[in-house]
């Protein structure tokens, strides 16, 4: 299906457009042209535009800042970019999954608050790290399975059944405990304090690498397996899957699980972070996740997009906040304010790139 | 069929059960919960607690009914209300009098006028550019709460304005005016749409905006007007809910509303597929979510597990109004008929 849609970006003319000065004077053989026609249809494709723009931007953003302030423009703000969303990526790579069926996920935010909370307190009775972790993903997990049920089964839309969930999460991290439990376990402070030097003095964290791991194995199941074509077929016509005889209802549940799943390990990767449980943390993360996912260029209907993009997609997110942090004038606020602003940049993009194919 | 099955059969059924499964608990945890008492002139009791308490969720549930009879959604209506509520609230401030009418009246106009602009932005992104509604009314939800917090700089602004907190808590004949702002806007909307070919426009763009464009409903027209209606209707819950505190939180100010006022309109049975809705279905909702609440309350649950019930609630109803549990259902109710046709035809 997709081979299909790319095929008119190959044979797409370059259109004489003004301010690309080299390319009007260059002698217009067809060896100049091809890579400049493909360099056009790349970013005018609905499914390599946005994430392209996106690429772009982060380092413009990037770029600008490092000339803006002084030691902006080093490796450790770079990796700290990762070190600082490592849950964020996670709860992308799930919500890729998510959005590429055409699905929403509005739990993420608050089943990370309650891993949160499974693990303080489980921990604070004494319990083992070593069975918490595993017990936390298995139960999101679970919550993710019940949701992709009710959305399956007992056609719920995906937005009232995921909101359910979050309720339910949220409510639940209440019941747990009001106030704030912090963490004392001697494995989570050591992962939480460790960094693992790289060379140079910069240095990384434990939850980086297992972020980096997720969306390693994200890619290699989107792109390298039945289910993640599935996937994508489903975004691409969920009626034309099912004729194929694609397993629509298993990958349209799993999708959800897989959600789950990464909220919670997006959860113990907070907690990391945080080194406490809080009722009332993560509010709203759910709405950075999707952002996220959106400006990293998947498509909100479905069908097209990447991990990676979604990867992009925190990177820039994570550059806009710390820009807001050197500027030191500017209020947390304008955070809110600029993700809403590049939001709607990013899906009047999607609109006009996906208008121009049809 | 009977009766029962027709009542059975009607989309009001399981929402009207609920509420009177909900009044039922109320009753027995709490004897005196039906009773209005008259003091100072003004009504109190149980029932005028969940009608005052719930009305801001009303208000913007009506609006969202007919946003969703489009097939739309707004998100943005927690931040359009936390909005309306900085802007009257930094007026008042600002103002050299704030006890007066004149500001309040003032304040009020100013805060409406900019959520009729909030909603034509929403109703453009719609219905011009064409995103879906979803989408589009993230964006205002999202960049929405930092514009709230750049009008009060970030801070909680209190104001102390009788005739502002009159409009929170004030009564008019003993009824509260939060109340009456609620019927006020239901009996609005339920007479622009139901007494007018209005309402039957909104479903056929739910159901096929191609179709009704093209059968001439100016579908277009018609979102502008509805989201910029719901926008309304959210800055006046908006407006109560900061009257009630006599304080702009631009954080907290109908925080989760969006979710109770679509909850409330699902468990209406309105459809989120667009098409047939039902305002007397909201008003259910409604109530049944702040009875809900209250019941939490009454029953001795501490408060804190409200949501864990909310999402209960949610799921049940939903469930009930799956068409997978109808399909069951009416299975089962086959079967069964086939079984006593046997019977009978076997004595």
């Amino acid at each position: 299906m997709t081979k299909l849609l790319e095929a008119p970006t190959t044979n797409h003319p370059p259109r004489p457009r003004r301010g690309t000065g080299p390319a009007r004077t260059a002698p217009t053989g067809r060896g100049r042209r091809r890579p400049l026609a493909a360099a056009l249809g790349v970013l005018t494709s609905p499914k390599y535009g946005p994430v392209t723009v996106t690429g772009l931007l982060f380092v413009a953003i990037f770029v600008i800042g490092g000339f803006r302030y002084r030691g902006f423009f080093s490796g450790q703000v770079f990796l700290n970019l990762f070190v600082d969303n490592a849950y964020l990526i996670v709860l992308a790579v799930g919500m890729t999954f998510v959005i590429l069926t055409g699905g929403i996920d509005l739990s993420v935010g608050a089943v990370v608050a309650l891993s949160g909370m499974i693990a303080a307190s489980l921990l604070q009775t004494g319990w083992s790290p070593g069975v918490v972790i595993p017990l936390i993903l298995v139960l999101t997990s679970i919550l993710g399975l019940l949701v992709g049920l009710m959305i399956h089964v007992f056609k719920v839309q995906p937005f009232i059944a995921t909101l359910a969930a979050m309720f339910l999460a949220r409510g639940l991290c209440y019941v747990i405990s009001q106030s704030s439990i912090s963490i004392t376990d001697p494995t989570f402070i050591q992962l939480a304090v460790s960094r693992i030097p790289l060379g140079a003095g910069l240095s990384i964290t434990p939850s980086v690498i297992i972020a980096l791991v997720v969306v390693g194995i994200a890619v290699w199941v989107l792109h390298g397996t039945r289910f993640g074509r599935t996937v994508y077929a489903i975004g691409g016509g969920e009626q034309s899957g099912l004729l194929m005889g694609l397993p629509v209802a298993r990958t349209k549940v799993l999708v959800y699980v897989i959600s789950g799943f990464c909220s919670g390990l997006a959860g113990v990767l907070f907690t990391f972070y945080t080194l406490s449980g809080y009722p009332l943390t993560a509010i709203g993360t759910e709405l950075d996740a999707i952002a996220a996912v959106v400006i990293g260029g998947t498509l909100l209907t479905g069908g097209y997009g990447f991990v990676l993009g979604s990867v992009l997609g925190v990177l820039v997110l994570g550059v806009i906040q710390t820009i807001i942090t050197f500027e030191g004038t500017l209020s947390s606020w304008w955070t809110k304010i600029f993700i809403g602003a590049l939001l709607l940049v990013f899906i009047i993009l999607q609109k006009v790139l996906t208008a121009r194919r049809r | 069929m009977s009766a029962l099955a027709k009542m059975a059969s009607s989309r009001l059924f399981w929402p009207v059960v609920m509420l009177l499964v909900l009044f039922a608990i109320n009753l027995v945890a709490f004897p005196g919960f039906f009773e209005i008492t008259v003091r100072d002139g003004q009504l109190f009791g149980s029932l005028i607690d969940i009608l005052r308490n719930g009305a801001p969720t009303l208000i913007i549930a009506v609006g969202m009914t007919l946003v969703i009879a489009t097939r739309g959604i707004d998100l943005s209506v927690g931040a359009v209300a936390a909005i309306s509520g900085a802007v009257a609230c930094s007026i008042i401030l600002g103002s050299p009098d704030p006890g007066s009418l004149a500001t309040v009246a003032v304040a009020v106009t100013v805060a409406l006028l900019i959520s009729l602009v909030l909603g034509v932005w929403n109703g453009f992104l719609v219905a011009v550019l064409g995103i879906q509604p979803i989408i589009a009314t993230l964006i205002l939800m999202t960049a929405g709460r930092g514009v709230a917090m750049l009008i009060t700089e970030g801070q909680i602004l209190t104001v102390n304005s009788p005739p502002f907190k009159f409009l929170g808590s004030g009564f008019w004949l003993g009824v509260p005016i939060a109340v009456i702002i609620a019927a006020v806007v239901f009996g609005l909307a339920a007479l622009l749409t139901r007494r007018t070919a209005l309402g039957m426009f909104i479903e056929s763009v739910g159901i096929n905006p191609e179709a009704s464009r093209q059968a001439g409903v100016r579908a277009r027209g018609l979102l502008f007007a509805v989201y910029t209606f719901c926008a309304l209707c959210a800055a006046i819950a908006g407006l109560i809910l900061t009257a009630n505190t006599a304080a702009a939180d631009a954080n907290n100010t109908g925080l989760f509303i969006e979710l109770d006022a679509i909850l409330a309109v699902v468990i209406g049975g309105t459809s989120l597929a667009g098409g047939r809705y039902s305002l007397v279905g909201t008003l259910v909702g409604a109530l049944v979510i702040q009875t809900l609440v209250t019941t939490v309350y009454t029953v001795g649950i501490p408060p804190i597990a409200t949501m864990v019930f909310k999402a209960a609630v949610v799921t049940i109803v939903c469930l009930l109004q799956s068409p997978t549990t109808a399909e069951a259902l009416s299975g089962f109710r086959r079967r069964l008929a086939v079984r006593s046709g046997k019977g009978v035809a076997a004595s």
